[in-house]
């Protein structure tokens, strides 16, 4: 059912010497939801540039639709781009903004070699229909700068789709939104895309963005792939330490994998349901904190100490000292600081990765304060959301 | 604080008042009155044979700025498409002239245009005067040594404004231009110039303006065969033709044109918030 549409072989970048791609390949099907989704200086805007025509690689391939496209222009590219900052004309109003790709066009023509321009009816229809499916009817003649966050966005979207490209990109186009209108673009945008039926290319270092709205997300870090999956899959089977810190919280435990089905923590042995490893490898445990159970002391696989206690509505978030190892918890039931408690993790809330270059630098909360004030704190207004999923 | 602030606007506004304000009164009182202190419109009357003046005046100031246009705006737009380095070299060279001496520059235009000037000098080495059977080029006391003096001496205040506003074109509206299907030819015309437009209007104004009223250039390299307004002016009140009357008659006058060249301008350009009088 999925075929493929665009395909980025072996892709290089570097710009001043320093590499920004890293032989990426990718390929990414028609009618896809696909996000680009990592911390920034990641790659993933340039990725995007590299499909839009922008920025040429230094060395690889991109394929569109089994062509190479590498010295193809963007205005000859099937291919249209809502822009962080929308790049919305200031000197044109909400109609001639939309128009604008649709007057640049010229259809096949027998009579004529270069082709001819669409007719004023063909784009004031076209213009007309693409603000309805935007809600932005009556706002023809105003002027863009005169137009609040979410419409300006939603002209940008209206202007790259107007012209019926074959994929959208999207260069975080959501970050400049509060948090209440983000959460209703994130579902709107959704809802486009099933609606115009073609392929969506998302960058954002927003992983609820990211799980929110896509079929597949790509993760990436200093220019290379980390996990390529569905939400699900990166969510449940991160394939590193990164992946796991990225998406989600993450508690990431030094572990042995003993045997098949048997991870060995704190000298202890955990079931789990992972097998393939060999024999006493050293592996990252990945535990995320609302799979683990908080039971008396005497019935706990492990027995710890609270050291902290959020409230967070749903849930509280307590930090729990397992021998100098510090662990985040999600739970309904309330722990007093200081109090010893003890923890029972079922075989399916543990996750065993191979160790990475990535092993050892995150997963553990013993920094808790320091890290719960950046994820509430400025990071481009992401308030909050990390910690949600 | 506000109203503390504002005090410091006062030498200014001082300043503004008896120098600014106080002639341009004075001078509309002399241009509505006799040597007899009589009430009279006849300073207005009398302009009309003065009209080749006028003529010559916005004719020469509207050529002149045209090709400052046509040379600073290519000239501003690869400019603002270089490097940095390029960019800072450019900009010194454009600056260079206007450290010397206004009259010294116009001075040595005279003598690269004279009739034994450099140039004509330089004709006659490579034989082409003994070509055409002519003895020089009449160059110096034309219309176009007056303009060409004129477009030398502006030309910078065409590119540095133009120049400006184009460095400050933001990037990502090109790029989406192309991504909407514009080849290089329509993003120009499509987004660069429009958006370049308010600094099109100051380039236009601050060279149009002290070209229309200047009287040195005219003076000097059109040796007196092209009257321009600025030397009609200081005639009146300066030269032999002594009549300060006139001469604050035919001063409101071509500041009245000139301010409405300016609003129209303006009007054109929509609210931007350029194309400032000097």
């Amino acid at each position: 059912m999925a075929k493929e549409l665009i395909r980025l072989q072996n892709l290089c970048m570097a710009y001043d010497g320093e590499t920004i791609l890293n032989n990426i390949n990718l390929y990414i099907n028609d009618k896809e939801f696909l996000t680009l989704l990592g911390p920034s200086g990641c790659g993933k805007t340039t990725t995007l540039r590299i499909i839009g025509g922008f920025t040429t690689p230094v060395s690889g391939d991109v394929f569109f639709d089994g062509v190479r496209i590498n010295d193809v222009p963007p205005h000859k590219r099937q291919i249209n781009t809502v822009f962080q900052k929308y790049a919305l004309f200031p000197h044109l109003d909400v109609y001639e903004n939309v128009a604008f790709g649709l007057r640049m066009q010229r259809v096949p023509d027998p009579n004529s070699k270069r082709g001819v321009k669409l007719s004023n009816e063909e784009i004031d229809r076209r213009v007309m229909e693409m603000l309805e499916s935007v809600s932005l009817k009556g706002f023809e003649r105003r002027r863009v700068d005169a137009l609040s966050g979410g419409q300006q966005q939603r002209v940008a979207i209206a202007r790259a789709l107007v012209n019926r490209p074959k994929v959208l990109l999207l260069d975080e186009p959501l970050g400049a939104l509060d948090l209440k209108l983000r959460k209703d673009m994130q579902i709107e945008l959704k809802r486009i895309q099933q609606q115009v039926g073609i392929t969506f290319i998302y960058v954002t270092h927003d992983q609820e963005e990211a799980l929110t709205m896509s079929d597949t997300i790509v993760i990436m870090d200093k220019g290379n792939i980390q996990q390529i999956g569905t939400p699900e899959d990166i969510y449940n089977e991160p394939k590193n330490a990164f992946v796991a810190d990225f998406i989600g919280e993450s508690n990431i435990i030094d572990g042995v994998m003993v045997k098949d089905k048997a991870v060995k923590m704190y000298g202890r042995l955990f079931p789990c349901l992972d097998a393939g490893f060999a024999e006493n490898e050293p592996v990252d445990v990945v535990i995320r904190p609302e799979d683990i159970d908080i039971v008396p002391v005497e019935q706990g696989q492990l027995t710890g100490t609270v050291t902290n206690v959020t409230f967070k509505g749903m849930q509280y978030d307590i930090i729990v000292d397992f021998r100098g190892f510090k662990w985040l918890i999600q739970t309904t039931d309330h722990s007093p600081v200081g109090s010893k408690i003890g923890i029972k993790i079922d075989p399916d809330g543990i996750h065993v990765m191979k160790k990475s270059e990535y092993s050892g630098m995150f997963g553990d909360y013993s920094s808790f304060s320091d890290e719960y004030d950046e994820l509430n704190g400025a990071d481009d207004g992401a308030e909050g959301q990390s910690d949600e999923s | 604080m506000n109203r503390k602030l504002s005090l410091l606007a006062l030498p200014y506004a001082v300043w503004l008042f008896l120098l600014v304000v106080i002639p341009i009164l004075i001078m509309a009182v002399y241009a509505f009155t006799t040597s007899d202190s009589a009430a009279t419109l006849e300073n207005f009357t009398d302009m009309g044979i003065y009209a080749s003046v006028f003529v010559r005046s916005f004719r020469l100031a509207a050529i002149a700025t045209l090709i400052c246009l046509l040379i600073g705006y290519p000239a501003a737009y690869f400019m603002a498409g270089e490097g940095s380095g390029f960019q800072r070299v450019a900009l010194a060279l454009i600056m260079l002239p206007m450290w010397m001496n206004f009259l010294l520059r116009t001075y040595s235009w005279m003598s690269i245009l004279e009739n034994n000037g450099l140039l004509n000098q330089l004709f006659q080495k490579i034989g082409l005067f003994s070509l055409l059977k002519i003895e020089a080029f009449q160059m110096l006391r034309t219309p176009g040594a007056v303009t060409l003096g004129m477009v030398y001496n502006y030309l910078p205040f065409m590119i540095l404004p133009i120049y400006s506003v184009i460095l400050k074109l933001d990037r990502q509206l090109l790029e989406a231009a192309r991504d909407l299907g514009a080849n290089s030819a329509q993003v120009f015309l499509r987004v660069i110039l429009p958006l370049s437009l308010p600094g099109v209007l100051s380039g236009v104004t601050m060279v149009f303006v002290p070209s229309v009223s200047t009287f040195a250039i005219s003076r000097l390299l059109g040796g007196g065969t092209q009257m321009m307004l600025g030397d009609l002016i200081e005639q009146q009140f300066l030269g032999g033709a002594y009549n300060p009357h006139l001469g604050a008659a035919i001063s409101m006058v071509m500041m009245v044109i000139v301010v409405l060249c300016m609003a129209l301008m303006n009007h054109f350009g929509e609210g931007e918030e350029q194309a400032v009088m000097l």
